[in-house]
Order: structure tokens, then C-alpha cells, then sequence
């Protein structure tokens, strides 16, 4: 039987048990008090992985891609693992976790882990735990990290702050200039596969992604050149692979690689940066909800709250009236 | 990352996975469709999976149950080697259910193996709920 104490599920799964790291990540997905406490003994040995998010439609080939992937890493030894979020009914709350079907088991590879993982009424495309699973992996020893998206369709740009490089899959065919040329999932990736190369359209599909991503790289060229501080478009590799034949493959994770090397470590690395800050945000947001809602405050928060609704009070007030009543130390 | 403490309650996790070689899915995608409908988070494994396989994944998803789907025959020999695996890697605690054409003779050497249940022709995806959630043991 597995330990229940959560100082010994780390000392397990830190060692290599592979069932104490399932039930941590079983308790990050449920929220136990497990979670936390193991988080807090596991975040401090998190931090060398290489996260990839890998994102695209329903159907793009994403879980096949995934499955390539490990397959040539572990060619080399990395060991590997992959988080794949599919969505949550909102109806019954149940999902069909399906992104194993299109994965081989590597059964018997303990240096392979793929952990199946709903979305549970999360609109960005990843599961709200998905960040502190990936970290539980990170701290346990896996070197790459993929974290595979529901099916997108233009805005779910989420992963593009949990990962440090995330790729945006595309099928031949699925649109014209005009598409790629839209605001969203493509402007996040740093690198765009065309997945089903062997379909008729994918150079076609690649050629004009590249022409069109051009555009953008102009412009962060010239935005460089003015020291011009704002934001400044990426700009993607477009690489064309066919997952089911492993072709193309082997230069996707080269340039997984190329990317990895050429960030900037710890806090420098702005995206880490605000990972960080998205994460510490989220909980202390949690906290002060659950301070507000919770104990002697209950009462004078719901009295706050009920105000608002029947338009007494309006809602920017309300905050700053609770945030007040949080200053007082006899709450 | 999100705050741990706030917890919800959480869906019971199956895995519905078909050992062997026949290729007869439909029963094991109705269920898997099913019981999402019953609010379960249903992994699925597809088609032709080995025994080792099917623990790998009960392992590395943490699963409450395994639901075994075989219309082959083989259940005599792929059910109880499924059954020893878990046991093996210490996981007694799963459910693990068989569904299938399991002729009434064989039930009770299953149950034996470590079986909780058998469901044949005609069981409703409700029975199939009910059961699983009247004697899963949520974890985690």
C-alpha cells in the first residue's frame, strides 16, 4: 500500500516510485491537502525541465505527434513525460480521456510517463492543475515535459505561459492567408508544425504559413531597431512533419532543442517570470476568497456581496470595502 | 497552480482497456462514452493492449477501476495475468470489472483472480454506474 503522509508519497516518488508520483498527481488534480504539502517539499527540485506545450484543432494530430516525440527523445535517453488534457462534460462533469489511444503504452519504459488529465470546466485549454502536475514531473526527474492541449480552435493561447516553447500544430488544408494571418494561437507559437505532411496541401500550407508569419517578424525587426519596448512578435520556425511515420520528427526536436538553448535562465527568462507570477496570483487570489468566505468574515462578506446585487453598492467599492476588512485583526 | 486547498469533489477515474487481439470495440466505446455521460473521467486505452500494458496505464493515471472489455475467449488467461499485475505492483485496491462475453461457468474462477463483477449482454450503462460507484474506493 502507498503511504498516505505526504512527506513520504515525495521521498517515494522522488525515488522513483512511479505509483507514489501517480497518487501526487491524482492529488494535485483533486486539490487534497496532500497537493500542497507536497508541492511545497517538490517545487524547490523543480525548474531544469524543458516544458513543451503542444496545441492545435481536435483532430490535428496532436497525441500522434506526442507519441513521435517520445519515441526519438528516448532515442537519446531523455527521460520523458507527457501531460494531455482533454476536455470536461458541462453537463455531467465526466470526460473521455482518450489522447492514449493514439500513444504507444511504453510499457515496461520507466523513464515514460503520459498522465490523462481533464479539463474540469477550464476554458484556456489546459486543466487548472496542469501547471503543478508539470512541476511534480519536473521535480521527479523528467526532462522534457509535454503538455498537450484540448483541442483548439484560435484563442486558447494558455499554454503558451505554462510552457517554455510551445508548439501550434496545423492540418494541410485547414485555412488560407487570411488565417494565419489572425490574432491568436498562432502568434503565441514559437514553433508551427504542419502535421499530415503526406497530405496533399502541406507544402502548399507551410509555404504560405511562412509568408504570412514573415510579416510579423518584419515587424518585430523594425520594433528592435527603434528600441521600441513593447511586445514584439515571435518568430516561429514552420517545420512540416507526418506523425504516423515518424518523418520530420527528428527536426522538430532539434529545434525543440534550438529553442531551449537559446532562452534566458531563472527569473530573466520573462515567461518563466510570469509563470511564476500567474501561479502565485492564482493562490493568493484563492486565499483571499477563502479568507473573505471563510470563519467570522463569512457574514459581512455575503452582506458586501448581496449589496452589489441589489445595485446599493457598486462593484469596485465592494472590493475595496472587503480588502479593508481584511486589515482589521479581529476578523 | 492554482490553490489545492480548495477542494471540490472529484469524478471516479476508469480505465477501459481491451486486452487481446479481437477488434470488436463497439462495446467498450459505448461504455467509455457512457459512463462520461455518468459523470466518470473515462480513460481510454483502444484496441490490443497486453496486460502490461493495461497496468502501465491503471498506474500512471491512478485510476479507481479497470474495466476490461473481451469477446475473444481470452479471458481465462488475460483477466487473472491483469489481476496478478495489479497485485503486483500493489495496487489491490482498484476495481477491476470485466465486461464481455464471460460464459457463467467462468465467473466465479474471475472473481476468484480478483474480480469484482462481470457484466454481460444486456447490462444498462446505469447498472454498470451504480455498481462502480457503489464500490470504488476514491483515492488521492
Amino acid at each position: 500500500m502507498l503511504p498516505s503522509d505526504p512527506d513520504a508519497l515525495v521521498e517515494a516518488a522522488l525515488g522513483g516510485d512511479r505509483r507514489a508520483l501517480a497518487r501526487i498527481l491524482t492529488a494535485v488534480e483533486n486539490r487534497t491537502p496532500t497537493a500542497e504539502a507536497a508541492l511545497r517539499r517538490l517545487y524547490p527540485k523543480a525548474g531544469t525541465a524543458h516544458l513543451v506545450g503542444i496545441t492545435g484543432p481536435p483532430g490535428s494530430g496532436k497525441s500522434t505527434l506526442v507519441s513521435a516525440i517520445i519515441a526519438t527523445v528516448r532515442e537519446g535517453g531523455r527521460a520523458v513525460a507527457v501531460v494531455a488534457v482533454d476536455p470536461s462534460s458541462p453537463i455531467t462533469g465526466g470526460a473521455l480521456l482518450g489522447d492514449r489511444v493514439r500513444m504507444q503504452s511504453y510499457a515496461g519504459d520507466a523513464d515514460v510517463f503520459i498522465r490523462s488529465m481533464a479539463a474540469r470546466g477550464h476554458a484556456g485549454g489546459l486543466a487548472p492543475t496542469s501547471t503543478a502536475a508539470a512541476a511534480v514531473l519536473d521535480a521527479c526527474g523528467f526532462d522534457l515535459i509535454l503538455l498537450e492541449t484540448v483541442g483548439t480552435g484560435q484563442s486558447e493561447v494558455e499554454v503558451a505561459a505554462a510552457a517554455d516553447t510551445t508548439v501550434v500544430l496545423e492540418a494541410p488544408e485547414m485555412g488560407d492567408e487570411i488565417q494565419a494571418s489572425k490574432a491568436g494561437l498562432l502568434e503565441v507559437a514559437d514553433i508551427v508544425v504542419v502535421n499530415k505532411g503526406d497530405r496533399p496541401g502541406a507544402g502548399r500550407t507551410a509555404s504560405q504559413l511562412r509568408a504570412m508569419l514573415v510579416g510579423s517578424v518584419r515587424a518585430g525587426r523594425v520594433r528592435e531597431e527603434a528600441k521600441d519596448d513593447r511586445p514584439r512578435p515571435k518568430e516561429p520556425e514552420v517545420l512540416v512533419t507526418t506523425a504516423t511515420t515518424g518523418d520530420g520528427v527528428p527536426e522538430l526536436v532539434a529545434a525543440l532543442e534550438r529553442h531551449r538553448e537559446g532562452r534566458p535562465s531563472g527569473a530573466d527568462d520573462p515567461a518563466r517570470r510570469a509563470r511564476a507570477a500567474a501561479q502565485v496570483w492564482s493562490i493568493l487570489g484563492d486565499r483571499l476568497r477563502a479568507e473573505l468566505e471563510g470563519g467570522t468574515r463569512r457574514i459581512a462578506t455575503a452582506a458586501v456581496l448581496d449589496a452589489v446585487a441589489e445595485h446599493a453598492l457598486d462593484p469596485f467599492a465592494a472590493a475595496d470595502r472587503l480588502l479593508a476588512s481584511l486589515r482589521t485583526t479581529d476578523g | 497552480m492554482t490553490d489545492v486547498r480548495a477542494a471540490p469533489a472529484r469524478p471516479l477515474k476508469v480505465l477501459i482497456a481491451k486486452p487481446g487481439l479481437d477488434g470488436h470495440d463497439r462495446g467498450a466505446k459505448v461504455l467509455a462514452r457512457g459512463l462520461r455521460d455518468e459523470g466518470f473521467e473515462v480513460v481510454y486505452t483502444g484496441l490490443r493492449q497486453t496486460p502490461d500494458m493495461v497496468v502501465t496505464a491503471a498506474l500512471q493515471e491512478d485510476v479507481d477501476v479497470v474495466g476490461l472489455s473481451i469477446l475473444s475467449g481470452a479471458h481465462m488467461t488475460l483477466v487473472p495475468k491483469v489481476c496478478r499485475l495489479l497485485r503486483e505492483q500493489g495496487m489491490d485496491d482498484v476495481l477491476v470489472v470485466v465486461g464481455g462475453i464471460i460464459p457463467d461457468d467462468d465467473v466465479a474462477a474471475l472473481k476468484e483472480a480478483g474480480v469484482a463483477a462481470t457484466f454481460g449482454p444486456g447490462t444498462t450503462i446505469g447498472e454498470v454506474a451504480e455498481f462502480l460507484r457503489s464500490n470504488a474506493r476514491p483515492r488521492g
